[in-house]
């Protein structure tokens, strides 16, 4: 009777071990399947469809932003920034306004343009619509995408000519909204608040070195740089501008920021020749916060 | 309990310890993926074979463009290196090996046993933005290093990714790469479509499989697409101390455009070709000492090639068709030097011609996961032309077949690690010690670790 008790345990006990792991797989995927995996992009003509990149993204992007998209891969604790928590659905770069989500487009370009200065690569190699069905994949994470759509893009303005007077606007602008209590003075990311900054989950992150002559994360065309201030980048201390300053002042600041960076360009040109000078935090005047 | 019962319970429990260990993360990987996190499925189709994002980081020069190239970006403790080696089972048979113990005077031979296979000791990286390097000491499986790979590179010359420039010992830009071969046995190790010459062919310097010692300059898109490349290399296959083919030169030249063709993947086609020369005459001393370096009497050849890398999805196929020509001396046996040496009167055999070839390869892979792939692989070398007319037009043909898979248990940014089994079959015609086809089997099963 003893034996047989032994072995049936034997028996039960391997059963267990082999069917448990099947049973949370297969949670996991009914959860999955039945809420979020009918998931879809749209990008002009293309469909993605979720189903379609899970293979692609355990391929290249599991070991940072994870199984789960929590941004809790294998490399996270070793990356810096940290990998995006898919599952909250806050994103950078966004071509619509601060607190809503991206376009399927937004993600789509940010997939194939990378992040620079961090671990996110150009995936410019992946096909349209490897690209297209990964947006959907990344979508399928978090359940604000079920209940709520995608911001309206942001109107660009036509970008006016450039001008010395709107160079010397846009210093005007970046003291007055405070840009360089973050940037610096000379933007060199070196500013009174730089070294205090934290990001959403409440993590140091460091201000964009204009100085440095690197890409910006969202993008590097005056456009690019026009709807960084104009969305803020969510999840960041980088707030929207759009209820403080005009497209035309918003434009005036692009001109002035590029007289910052190392890259020769006109506006950098105009700078030297107006001899402007950094602006003087004493004197900055105060401004409100952005809301 | 019965019998049957207890075999049931021993089972269950083999396949639930085979799977727990199967699904279990393993901490360790190759340099270039602890440097960026990523895990080796992101530049691997499974590795060593590069995908097209790892093509792109290699064209980059390991970089991936992220303004955290730069090793000062690491940290102090970090070191760009891995080593790989291959504890393996082995059967290789041959079915007709010269023998005096045998009546007929040959007979099939096996050996089956447990080996190892040499070690590369991989190290490379940035050394600066845009500055990179690699040097692979590589060792047979007895211990003896040779540098299969010793090269700086300037990337990105001027903010162009069109200027690239390598400068050293390398493989030569072969979209199908024979150093990345997912194939191991010792028949399938290399391809025979990159070092076929003819039987009784002297020209040891055509070996489109072998890296190369030169400069090469490469270019590319952005995004990869377009690539192109032109190498000036020494002719002497690699070897160092200008042993072979002192002043003597080829040119190496590839050119390929990839296309995005939607759920498939994205295919590519490209062409390449090795012109070049190299001597038939070495000086002597000392009652036929080869004087080093004393090489004249260059001759030339030439292989040129299309190469097509086709995905359907889980699928994919690389395709490479290549010609070859010889110049009727290296076809007569000279070129690899004494004895055969083209000296002041030496001529050719009567009715001595060119031999020319053409080679055929087609590798498929079935990629049914990251971890998993299955691999198959026919090469056919067909003589076109003879170098001697009496030869059988067939002689030298080769049928080689491989086929087999790689598990990879483990798929994580630290370590590499694949099961690898396959079995490869090969046939060459006269090539036995009765003047008929030579035929060859080999059975691998081995664990291929990178770390």
């Amino acid at each position: 009777m003893r034996t047989n008790i032994r072995e049936w345990s034997l028996l039960a006990s391997a059963v267990v071990l082999l069917v448990s792991p099947c049973v949370c797989r297969a949670q996991i995927t009914e959860y999955q399947q039945h809420q979020w995996l009918r998931m879809e992009s749209h990008i002009g003509n293309l469909t993605g469809h979720a189903r379609a990149a899970e293979m692609d993204y355990r391929r290249y992007c599991v070991g940072c932003h994870g199984e789960l998209g929590d941004g809790n891969g294998e490399n996270a604790p070793w990356v810096d920034p940290k990998p995006r928590d898919f599952e909250l659905a806050i994103f950078k770069c966004r071509s619509t306004p601060t607190g809503t989500l991206p376009t399927d487009e937004d993600l789509f370009n940010s997939i194939a343009r990378g992040l620079d200065r961090s671990n996110m690569p150009q995936w410019s190699t992946f096909t349209k619509q490897m690209r297209a069905d990964l947006v959907a994949w990344v979508k399928h994470f978090s359940p604000r995408w079920q209940t709520e759509k995608p911001g309206t893009p942001i109107q660009i303005p036509p970008e006016p000519e450039v001008t010395a007077d709107r160079i010397k606007d846009g210093q005007a602008v970046f003291q007055k909204v405070e840009c360089w209590k973050c940037h610096g003075v000379t933007g060199k990311a070196n500013g009174p608040s730089a070294a205090t900054l934290t990001d959403d989950q409440n993590r140091p992150i460091s201000a964009y070195d204009f100085t440095e002559g690197a890409r910006p994360k969202c993008g590097d065309t005056d456009q690019d740089l026009y709807r960084i201030f104009m969305t803020g980048l969510d999840g960041t201390p980088m707030p929207s501008f759009a209820d403080n300053i005009k497209p035309d002042e918003a434009w005036d600041l692009v001109f002035y920021l590029r007289t910052l960076e190392p890259q020769k360009s006109k506006e950098k040109e105009i700078a030297k020749q107006l001899g402007l000078k950094p602006v003087a935090p004493s004197t900055a005047p105060a401004a409100a916060p952005p809301q | 309990m019965t019998s049957a019962r207890k075999r049931l319970a021993g089972g269950l429990l083999l396949a639930s310890i085979f799977f727990f260990g199967s699904v279990n993360d393993a901490q360790a990987i190759p340099a270039f993926a602890r440097k960026y996190g990523l895990r080796c499925s992101a530049c691997h189709e499974a590795w060593p074979m590069l995908n097209y994002f790892g093509q792109k980081f290699k064209d980059n020069g390991y970089q991936l463009m992220n303004d955290r190239d730069s090793p000062i970006w690491q940290n102090p403790s970090y070191w760009p290196a891995t080593f790989r080696i291959t504890p393996q089972w082995h059967r290789d048979s041959s079915d007709k090996v010269a023998v005096d113990q045998a009546a007929a005077g040959q007979r099939q031979i096996t050996s089956t046993g447990f080996d190892l296979s040499g070690l590369d000791f991989h190290t490379g990286g940035t050394l600066e933005k845009n500055i990179s390097f690699y040097v692979l000491p590589s060792s047979n499986p007895s211990g003896s290093f040779h540098f299969e790979t010793v090269m700086g590179r300037l990337d990105n010359l001027f903010g162009s990714p069109w200027l690239n420039l390598k400068f050293g010992k390398f493989e030569l830009d072969n979209l199908v790469s024979e150093k990345r071969i997912l194939t191991l046995t010792s028949i399938s190790g290399v391809y025979e479509t990159y070092h076929f010459i003819p039987v009784g062919d002297g020209n040891i310097f055509g070996r489109i499989g072998d890296t190369q010692l030169g400069v090469e300059w490469m270019g590319h898109s952005l995004n990869d697409r377009t690539r192109v490349s032109a190498a000036l290399l020494s002719s002497n296959d690699g070897n160092v101390m200008l042993s072979n083919g002192a002043n003597s030169y080829s040119g190496f030249f590839a050119a390929s455009q990839a296309f995005d063709a939607g759920k498939l993947g994205v295919q590519r086609i490209g062409a390449y070709a090795m012109i070049g020369q190299a001597p038939t005459t070495y000086f002597t001393q000392g009652g036929g000492v080869t004087v080093l370096n004393g090489a004249i009497g260059n001759k030339s050849f030439h292989r040129e090639g299309f190469v097509g890398l086709f995905y359907l999805g889980k699928l994919d196929f690389q395709v490479v068709t290549q010609h070859g020509w010889d110049n009727a001396w290296f076809g007569a046996g000279y070129g690899q030097g004494p004895p055969f040496n083209n000296g002041p009167g030496v001529t050719l055999p009567p009715g001595s011609r060119a031999p020319t070839w053409n080679g055929y390869l087609v590798e498929t892979h079935y990629v049914y996961s990251p971890q998993l792939i299955f691999i198959q692989r026919s090469e056919w070398e067909r003589m076109s032309r003879q170098a001697l007319p009496t030869n059988p037009s067939n002689l030298g043909n080769i049928d080689m077949y491989t086929f087999g898979y790689r598990y990879y248990p483990i798929m994580t940014s630290r370590a590499g690690f694949a099961w690898h089994n396959e079995y490869s079959w090969v046939r060459q015609q006269g090539m036995a010690p009765d003047g008929f086809a030579l035929t060859n089997s080999s059975l691998l099963l081995g664990f291929d670790f990178d770390f």
